[in-house]
């Protein structure tokens, strides 16, 4: 049994879109693993230290909650970058908490809100709302192609860097700007995300890849290859939620 | 008389629409009426000799206008939008429908309160709470609210502003408004030990400080204080105090006022409703009812549709809830599990844009009480994989969930699984509570809900 160290940023502020669903089954699938998940909670004021935690948890909040944390999230910027960046962190940010980690947002009247830059991108208010369902291809290892369905609710587009990689091509849905076909961003064992739905209840794979990460992590050696679990609810739960993007993505 | 041959054709309509039962015939002439002259919903709103009132708030705004209605029938005839049809449509057909009424009592979508304040030039408003809910329809709660605070500053200056003074971002509008009259509760034996996970104005409103709670009673409403700038609940001019809450079956507390405190008794449970029926109260007090007449017809008031209520299907009976929202959904499941833990539940997850697309919300509520008692999960309706998912990771067994998409064969299952004479607890989202109607009319257990006295 590995205990598995995990740090959720700032959940009194940021956990509109249900975000304490990632935190159950990341929870529940290592603990069927044999695993125990050791959750802290990391709140304003709390500091970052490098090496303490395995998997880093972002969630989204409500763009005033959002503003309450942004200055407290920047003076953790060094500490962050060492922890994921340097040291092999995995970290999951979603919605709001994806806009953060990158270099900042820029308001509908211009307005600038610093972010951490540890993710290749940066993001712009947009006129209009981008929301529905969504559904990606993404291939996070070669050769494992694999589907996400989500839902996204956000004003933000995101632009990523030259260079830098998306989390999953768009088959359904407006992902990170409406327009260049692509949602999220990965690097190395981070992603950032605008799906929520919540994320993993319904793509059980990317909670275990999480996992394998942090496991990678704690134990200084590759990614382990988890036990398979009967998903089989999970994936009824995803068919119906990409058949709906399918359906009625990109087109609010 | 351009009006009058508008009004004859937009009825005209609605007979019409009733007769095919499309949508009962609610919102068609009103928005037919609406493209025919958009000024026509405030010139008949200024015929009512008695003027009119709105209620809104995220949760309670059926219930608490139903409730308002009760009390206010003995003295007025009523335009009220029992059916729930709460957008300027609904609030044109029933002006049109209603041609003998004095009083216009409008419950009212939050997002549509600040056209239907302007236009129809309330003598009162209601507003009740602001919860998250169906943020892909709705958009943050800070938008709503901020459009709310624009809605009040423009409100004429005789109109009178009830307010639930629990909630901070309701309680700072009674500051911007000359005529405020504030209701809350107060009774810290019924404080929650902290905020619920769902709770989302916690803080202040003026310096995003956390606020201090001395108590906190259903999500964020309760009695707060900013411990940087001090801004705190205002001090309340009608009161709850001395509740009891009784199961499943009724509530009863002390209403307090100026005029004097009287003991009411509700036939409908929980601290959601105890607030409802003080919001009913306030604003009947403000449209002139004296304290018998409000005590009087709110112990006379039974459920709205779906609220509550209890439907007799042969030896046993379904107990229908409406869930539309973690806080709402929270006070359902709270007052379940006082009233002791089903052992069989009935859950129906649409998401159709009424029901908000996006199903996030069933992870903020805490399902995870009823797990106390719950020997079967039945999850039906459009998204019932993604409920038994949200049952499953709240640790019952994958054994105990049934997934039945179908709402009919969901809820023949949940009927077999109940003993005789007792009861089955059905939580429906909107629209599956619209299509458990139609499926029980369609068995003759009950009538559709146009044709219901209120």
């Amino acid at each position: 049994m590995t205990s598995i160290r995990v740090g959720h940023l700032y959940p009194d502020y940021l956990n509109i879109y249900a975000d304490r669903g990632n935190i159950a089954v990341l929870s529940r699938r290592a603990a069927w693993r044999g695993h125990d998940l050791e959750l802290t909670e990391l709140g304003m004021g709390d500091p970052i230290v490098p090496g303490a935690h395995d998997l880093y948890y972002v969630g989204g909040g409500q763009d005033r909650e959002q503003l309450l944390v942004a200055g407290d999230l920047a003076s953790k910027t060094e500490p962050l970058k060492e922890a994921v960046t340097a040291g092999g962190a995995a970290l999951l940010a979603v919605c709001g908490g994806y806009q953060l980690l990158g270099r900042g947002y820029r308001g509908f009247h211009g307005e600038e809100m610093p972010g951490v830059g540890l993710l290749p991108l940066e993001t712009v208010a947009g006129e209009r709302r981008m929301i529905g369902d969504v559904l990606l291809e993404c291939e996070l290892d070669p050769g494992d192609p694999r589907t996400i369905a989500g839902f996204e609710n956000h004003a933000g587009r995101t632009r990523l860097d030259p260079g830098a990689e998306p989390l999953g091509r768009v088959v359904a849905g407006f992902g990170n700007d409406g327009e260049s076909g692509y949602e999220g961003c990965r690097l190395g064992r981070a992603i950032g995300t605008y799906l929520h739905g919540p994320l993993l209840p319904r793509n059980p794979w990317l909670a275990d890849w999480l996992l394998a990460q942090a496991l990678a992590h704690r134990t200084g050696s590759e990614a382990p290859t988890l036990a398979p679990l009967p998903d089989t609810l999970e994936a009824r739960a995803h068919d119906v939620a990409a058949a709906r993007a399918r359906a009625r993505g990109g087109k609010s | 008389m351009l009006l009058a041959a508008e009004t004859a054709a937009a009825r005209g309509v609605a007979a019409l629409s009733r007769l095919v039962g499309a949508g009962a015939g609610m919102t068609i002439p009103g928005k037919l009426l609406s493209k025919l002259d958009p000024g026509a919903i405030d010139r008949l709103a200024a015929r009512l000799p008695a003027g009119t009132a709105a209620v809104s708030a995220t949760n309670g705004k059926t219930t608490t206008a139903a409730m308002a209605a009760e009390i206010l029938r003995p003295r007025f005839r009523l335009a009220h939008n029992r059916s729930g049809a709460n957008l300027v449509s609904g609030v044109a057909s029933t002006l049109l429908a209603a041609e003998h009424a004095e009083l216009g009592l409008f419950e009212v979508d939050e997002a549509a309160l600040p056209e239907v304040l302007r236009r129809v030039r309330p003598r009162a408003v209601c507003l009740g709470n602001l919860f998250r809910d169906q943020l892909d329809r709705y958009g943050e709660l800070e938008l709503v609210a901020e459009r709310w605070r624009e809605a009040v500053r423009r409100l004429p200056a005789d109109t009178v502003l009830v307010v639930n003074g629990d909630d901070p971002q309701l309680g700072v509008l009674a500051d911007a408004h000359e005529r405020s009259v504030v209701f809350g509760l107060d009774d810290r034996r019924l404080a929650r030990p902290s905020l619920q996970h769902a709770a989302d104005s916690k803080y202040c409103v003026r310096c995003g400080t956390p606020y201090d709670y001395a108590a906190a009673y259903v999500g964020h409403l309760g009695e707060y204080r900013c411990p940087n700038c001090g801004h705190a609940r205002p001090a309340l001019d009608v009161a709850g105090r001395a509740v009891e809450l009784h199961g499943l079956d009724r509530a009863e507390f002390d209403l307090v006022t100026p005029e004097g405190t009287r003991r009411v008794e509700l036939a409908l449970p929980g601290l959601y409703n105890v607030y409802n029926a003080l919001g009913a109260a306030t604003l009947a007090r403000a449209l002139g009812s004296s304290l018998d007449e409000i005590v009087t017809g709110l112990s006379r008031f039974v459920a709205a549709f779906g609220r509550f209520e209890r439907i007799p299907v042969g030896t046993k009976r379904l107990l229908l809830l409406l869930i539309k929202n973690p806080a709402g959904a929270n006070e359902a499941v709270r007052t379940l599990v006082d009233g002791g833990a089903p052992r069989v539940a009935v859950i129906a997850l649409n998401d159709a844009i009424a029901d908000g697309r996006d199903v996030s919300w069933i992870w903020d509520v805490d399902f995870e009480l009823l797990l106390a008692g719950l020997d079967t999960l039945v999850a039906t309706g459009g998204r019932a994989a993604e409920l038994a998912l949200r049952f499953k990771y709240a640790g019952l067994d994958d054994p105990q969930i049934v997934v039945e998409p179908d709402l009919g064969r969901a809820v023949d299952l949940g009927l077999e699984l109940t003993p005789e004479a007792g009861e089955l607890v059905v939580l429906p989202t909107y629209t599956a509570m619209l299509a458990l109607q139609r499926l029980l009319a369609g068995r003759g257990l009950a009538k559709p809900y146009w044709e219901r006295a209120a």
